[in-house]
Parts: structure tokens; sequence; C-alpha cells
């Protein structure tokens, strides 16, 4: 009885069940192929569309090609991430669905987006929504000051071409702390409260660090404009040479390593990875979320590492600009090697403690970044 | 009611407690005696790293732990009890689910001490083999703590190396006695099945193949300064503590005390094996810590790797295995306590036994977590949440162990 009924079920769900998983592969297919028709468009209509409304095809184009990039990104960092552990591991990783387990994270994403939307009882449940969203909204919303480019024209390859870009990138990677603390108090859940507790010092308190070095670069270039610090990169050996990593060498290179830490820290990735402490505090801010509220804090996670990286790049390593010329492609492979340096870093080092890790920030990063700030300008004014 | 009294010189064996009396709630923390900024943090038994379903209650203040109790219970068996209705033989597959990552230690434990009841011995040939199935279980066991204290620590790597090895002398079990986790191998009088053919040699190859990759682990977290960091200076716990508390194993060696049974007390013929007791040195900060604990473990797996090769080098290579089993148990009046050095200290075996019957009257196990957890609140006190879970690794606790 229960098998005939089962199959009933079966022949009048089967089609059922199809048609969100066919619309769900369709929106993913677009936004997989966004990014790169987008990109190829932007640079192919810019010669036919009238001079007026260039800028405007370019950004709206540009936007659509990187909130696509940014959608897939954690689809395919996950998979990075999960071969990087597995290789780190001696061991092989997703290999199961698609070649080499390429189609892995979509099979999981589809998974969490089918799951129930599951909320506390006791839960705030304005701010348990909003977490999630503001943290998408964070991860997302920086880059659009991320430029990946720039053309034989001057035009910059960028969603916004803005001229205090450094500054709006300070400014909106200071609302994820936010959401996590949102995270944390909303879900009503201690351990949830210790990971916000834990995420909101450790972000504010890396913050600083992470504005003075930023300080460090616009005080030599001289403009807090992503693509002219870019542009000051540019010659030198090989194309390498004048990149600000290996300008006054080596305070540049410190900075350089210590923005990297403070990326680490701000995006709460290993060894600075106590506000979700899994051993610790379970999962830490997000203990309570599941499905594809869970899967937001992902995304937002994994946008904060490409982004992190990606500065990091367009900052200390001449973003674009390369042994070959300038090449949006070279800013890419540049932004995810230090995506991989992370992943990397996390399956090697164990955790910190949280003073521990207050006392990195307060009594090392912070005292270092003042001193390479007051020398490099000192240097630079004498120059 | 019946009595309960020792068949040996009539001693009273159970405290009879009254039924009638309310439940004793005092030992739980209760939120009426918390003082400001204090909160009471539930840790377990669903947690992911109190190792089972430890259940700690921690009264905190932020990150600063003020006290812990740690609830045990959530896996109480009831082996004792069992052992009760149980003849002799029947009763070791219910040791091997006690510490249930180190099996072969819990058996032979038990099969050691209804020898000493009944007066026999085994064969070299037994012996050799138990020598090398319990130093495999050590090396086994300590894979598995210093796998997870890794991932306590928040290092994920060093645990699936070790769970890689661990795998190995899973395979070597299984394909020794069919089982890979709970073996019933150790029999009262002899093992259950002699080596396969091959085995030497596949045991051999395992070892050497094993070293090199725990000096890579070693290499990776032993010696990570942020591993050294988290675990140097906490959960000191003093010589003198250690031995007021009774602790035993490697949990005693880290505080710097000279002690184990396979040397002190030698059973299975351990006195003629060429092993060093390892102690702990403590490069990194005062002695006791849960970095010693943790590298005394490490070290040991080196002696282990010794103590096999030795073995499988003098086995005799013909005797029946199954020679001295007797065919019934039935022992006459009297009791017996049987120590050894198991992965995790000191375990021990007292059985009191009826004239002639083939159940045994009493069987207590002496568990050496159960032990290591009554300094728990001890070491706890003061320090961070996340030293808490460095603390429990560190004593590397198996519940089943501790809650029979």
């Amino acid at each position: 009885m229960i098998t005939r009924f089962r199959q009933i079920e079966m022949r009048l769900m089967g089609p059922l069940t199809m048609i969100p998983i066919v619309l769900c592969l369709v929106v993913l297919g677009t936004i997989a192929a966004l990014p790169v028709v987008a990109t190829i468009l932007s640079e192919l209509v810019a010669d036919f569309v009238p001079a007026g409304l260039q800028r405007l095809t370019i950004v709206v184009l540009g936007t659509a090609g990187f909130v696509g990039i940014l959608a897939l990104n954690p689809i395919y960092s996950i998979w990075l991430e999960r071969k990087v552990a597995a290789h780190v591991q001696d061991r092989l990783g997703p290999m199961r669905v698609g070649w080499h387990g390429l189609l892995q994270s979509f099979a999981d994403g589809m998974k969490l987006l089918f799951k129930e939307d599951l909320v506390p009882r006791d839960a705030d449940r304005l701010l348990f929504g909003a977490a999630p969203m503001l943290a998408v909204a964070s991860a997302f919303a920086a880059f659009a000051i991320v430029p990946w480019g720039v053309r034989e024209d001057g035009t910059v390859l960028a969603v916004a071409n803005l001229n205090i870009g450094v500054l709006y990138f300070i400014a909106i990677t200071s609302l994820g702390a936010l959401s996590v603390l949102m995270a944390g108090w909303g879900s009503n859940n201690k351990y949830a409260l210790y990971g916000g507790m834990r995420a909101a010092a450790q972000m504010v308190s890396y913050e600083i660090p992470t504005a003075i070095l930023v300080l460090v670069v616009v005080a030599q270039v001289g403009s807090l404009s992503i693509p002219d610090i870019v542009n000051a990169q540019a010659g030198g050996i090989l194309g390498v040479g004048d990149w600000l990593v290996f300008q006054l060498f080596p305070l540049n290179l410190i900075a350089f390593v210590l923005f990297f830490i403070c990326g680490l820290a701000e995006t709460n990735r290993t060894p600075f990875d106590i506000p979700e402490a899994e051993s610790e505090l379970v999962a830490g801010f997000h203990t309570e979320y599941s499905g594809m509220r869970f899967a937001f804090f992902f995304l937002a996670e994994y946008g904060n590492m490409l982004l992190v990286s990606m500065l990091a790049a367009l900052l200390f390593l001449g973003g674009w600009i390369g042994p070959f010329g300038s090449n949006p492609l070279l800013f890419f492979i540049k932004g995810f090697g230090l995506v991989v340096v992370q992943m990397w870093l996390r399956w090697t080092l164990p955790r910190l403690r949280v003073d521990q890790l207050m006392g990195i920030c307060w009594k090392y990063v912070i005292p270092i970044s003042f001193f390479l700030l007051v020398v490099t300008t000192v240097i630079k004014g004498l120059l | 009611m019946a009595e309960h009294r020792s068949p040996v010189d009539g001693a009273p064996l159970v405290t009879l407690y009254d039924e009638d009396l309310p439940p004793d709630n005092s030992y739980a923390f209760s939120p009426e005696d918390l003082e400001e900024d204090e909160m009471i943090l539930n840790m377990g038994p669903q947690h992911p790293s109190t190792h089972g379903v430890l259940r700690v209650e921690l009264k905190t203040d932020g990150e600063i732990v003020k006290d812990a109790r740690p609830h045990i219970g959530y896996l109480h068996r009831n082996f004792e009890k069992h052992a009760e209705n149980i003849d002799y033989q029947g009763v070791i597959p219910f040791t091997d689910r006690m510490d249930y990552v180190g099996s072969m230690g819990n058996s032979l434990a038990y099969a050691l001490t209804v020898e000493k009841l009944l007066g026999i011995g085994v064969g070299e040939r037994v012996a050799g083999i138990r020598v090398i199935t319990a130093e495999l279980q050590r090396i086994a066991s300590h894979l598995l703590a210093m796998g997870t204290y890794g991932m306590d620590i928040g290092a994920f790597t060093p645990f699936l190396l070790c769970f890689q090895q661990r795998e190995r002398i899973l395979d070597l079990f299984e394909w020794l006695c069919g089982a890979r986790l709970l073996y019933n191998y150790n029999w009262v009088g002899g093992v259950s099945h002699d080596l396969p053919e091959g085995w030497t040699d596949k045991c051999r190859r395992f070892l050497d193949e094993f070293v090199p990759v725990l000096d890579e682990v070693d290499k990776l977290l032993s010696h990570n300064k942020i591993f050294i960091r988290r675990t140097a200076d906490i959960g000191i716990i003093t010589p003198e503590m250690a031995k007021d508390y009774a602790l035993s194993g490697p949990n005693l060696r880290g505080s710097g005390i000279d002690w184990d049974l396979r040397r002190d007390d030698p059973y299975l013929g351990y006195e003629n094996y060429d092993f060093n007791i390892v102690v702990a040195t403590s490069p990194h900060g005062p002695v006791g810590s849960c970095w010693d604990r943790y590298f005394v473990r490490v070290r040991e797996m080196y002696e282990s790797v010794k103590i096999v090769r030795q073995a499988l080098d003098r086995l005799p290579a013909e005797g029946d295995v199954h020679e001295n089993v007797p065919r019934f148990v039935r022992p006459l009046a009297g009791e017996a306590y049987c120590r050894s050095e198991a992965p995790r200290g000191e375990l021990a075996f007292y059985i009191v036994a009826e004239n002639k019957k083939p159940i045994p009257y009493r069987v207590k196990g002496r568990s050496p977590c159960f032990v290591a957890m009554g300094l728990f609140h001890e070491i706890t006190r003061g320090e961070m949440i996340a030293d808490i879970i460095a603390i429990i690794g560190s004593l590397d606790i198996v519940l089943g162990e501790i809650d029979r």
C-alpha cells in the first residue's frame, strides 16, 4: 500500500518538483554566463554606443558582470577551498558530482535553497532576518569601487570610479561587524552571543590598523582613488619593479603583510576565526542559522575574502599591472592567488585565543602600522 | 531487599540510599547565585568538542570562566550491573565498550584480572600477541587524542593525517579479528584468533611508514607557535596535585612524575622490553600544562613503535593461542584486583567471585578518565572559555569509560 502510494506520489510530484530545479538551473546558468558576456559586451558595445552613453553602458554591464562573479564566487570558492583542504590533508576532496567535483557546490547550494527556513522561537525575528541580508549587502556593496582594469582611452572598468574609493571601502566593510553582532544578538543563543561579541571586538579592533595601512599607501601615492593608486605602480623592471610592495623596501612589504593579516582578521579566517570557532562556540554567530540564511553568511564570507584579497592586490601588488602590460586577467589572478593563500593558511594553522588576538592587534599591529605611516610619509616628504 | 554482602568476608558491598529523599540539585549552578555580569553557559552534552557526551556547566564572566562543573552520566550503560548477570567470558564485549577507542586495553585488563582470579597464565606467543595489539591500540588511541586535540585548538589538518594512520591500525585489527572498534579479542587465557599469515610483515611495513608521518604531524602541530601559546601555560596540574588526585597514565607523566605500570608493575613480560618511560620536560612553560600532557602522548607513540618492533621480532613462530583457554570459568570464592597501563592510564578491574559460580558476584572498573575528571574544576577555574576546550582535550577523556 505504501509502495503504491509512493509510486502515485512520485508520478504526481515528479514533474512538479522538477520545476524549481529547472528554474534554478536556468537562473544559475544565466548568472554563470553573465560576467563573461558582460565583460565582452562592455568592450564591444563601447565602440558602437554614442559617446554620452558609453560610460553608462559600461557601468550597467560591469555591474551585472560583477554581481554575477560575486554570486558565483562562493560556489567556486567553496569548491576551491575543499580542494585546497583535501590536498593539504593528503586526500582527494569532492570527486563525484561533475568533473573533479566541480558541480558539488551547486548541489550543496541547491540543498540549502530547499531547506526549511527555521527561526528559533525566542529569536528577535527582525534582527535575525536582517543580519544575513546586511552581511551580503555590505560584502557586495564594497565591490562597487573595485576596478578590474583600465581601457586604453583611460576609462576605468569599474562599477563606480569613486575618487575616494579607499574611504568607501573602509566605511562599507565596517557594516560587516554590525551584521555579525545582529546575528549574534538576534539568535537568542548564548553561543551566538559569544560569537557576536567576539566578532564585534575583533572587527572593530582590526579596522583601525587596516585604515592606517591604507593611509600608508594613500600618503605615498597622494590619492584616495584606487585607479590612481594602481597607475602610480606602473613601470619599473619587467612591469613588476614599481609595485608598491617593492618600493621603500622593506617598509611597504611589512605594510602589505600586515594588511593581509588584518584582512584575515576582518574576514574571520583562521587563525583569527574565533567568532565562529567551531570547537569552542559550536558555530559562533551563525549557530542558529540554516538553509538559505546560512548560505548568505557563506556568500558574505567568501565575498569578503575575495574583497580583501583584491584590495591587497590593488593597493600593494599593482592591480592589473604586470610583466605583460596591463591586463584585467592579471588582476583576477592576483586576487584569487591571495584567496588561495588564505585557504592555505586556514588548513595549516591553529586558532588564536581571543585575548591573544586582541593583544596582537593592540600591542603589535597598530604600533607598527603607525610607525610605517610616519616613516613612509617622512621619507616621501624628503625625497 | 537482598543483602549486598561480600561472599569473601561478609562485608557490606553496597550502601543503600533512601529512595524517599527528594533529589539533590545542589551540585548544579543556580541562577539565583549569580553575581552581576555572570552567566551560566551549558557546554554539552551536544557540543563538538566535549569528546562525547560530557556536559560542563560554566559560570562565566565574559570570556573568563569563574567556575566549572562537569556533569557525567549521559553515557551510563550499567556495565558493572550487567556484569553481575553474565558469565565471566561474556563480560569481555562489555569491557570493549568502556573506552571505545582503546578496546584492546580494556579487554586485556579484564582478561588479566580473571586469569589472576583463576591462577592461570598464558603462553609466550599469546603474551607477545597481546603486547603487540595493546601497543598498536595505544598508538591508535594516542593518534586520536593528538588529532582531536589539534582540532580543538583549531588546526584541522593534523586530525586527518592522524586518522589516516589510525585507519591503518584498524585495518590490521580487522584482519586480525574481524572488528574495527570493539574487538572481543583478548579472551580469558588466550586470544580469539591467531595472527593471520602475512600479518606481521604488514604490521612491520605499517610501523616503517608510520614513523615519518608522525614526524611530519609532530612538526606541523607540536612546535607551532600559536599552538604552544594556546596550550603551554594553561591547565597546570602540579606534581603534588597529580598525586593527590591519583592521576595516571600520560596525564600523570605530563606532570613530571615518572610512573608507568609497564615498568613499575610489569605484566605480560613488559620487563623484558627495552623502552623509555616518557616524562614531561616542559620546555615551553610550567610543568603539567596541557602542552606537556599532549606531548607525552606524542612521544609515547615512538616508544610503542619500539615495543611492537621488539615483540614482533621475538614472537614464537608456533603456539596455540587457545591452549590455556579454560572450558569453564568457575573460580573458587575470592577476589582479584589487577591493574594495567591502558592508553589513558591505570585501568584496573576488581572482581569478587562466589564459589564455583560461572557468574561474577561483582565487577568494578577503575577508570583513569573518571579519576582525571575529579580535578577538572580545579584546573579550569579562572581560565577562558577557549581554554576549557583545550583542557578537556589534553586530559584525553572518553565518556564511555567515565560513565561505564
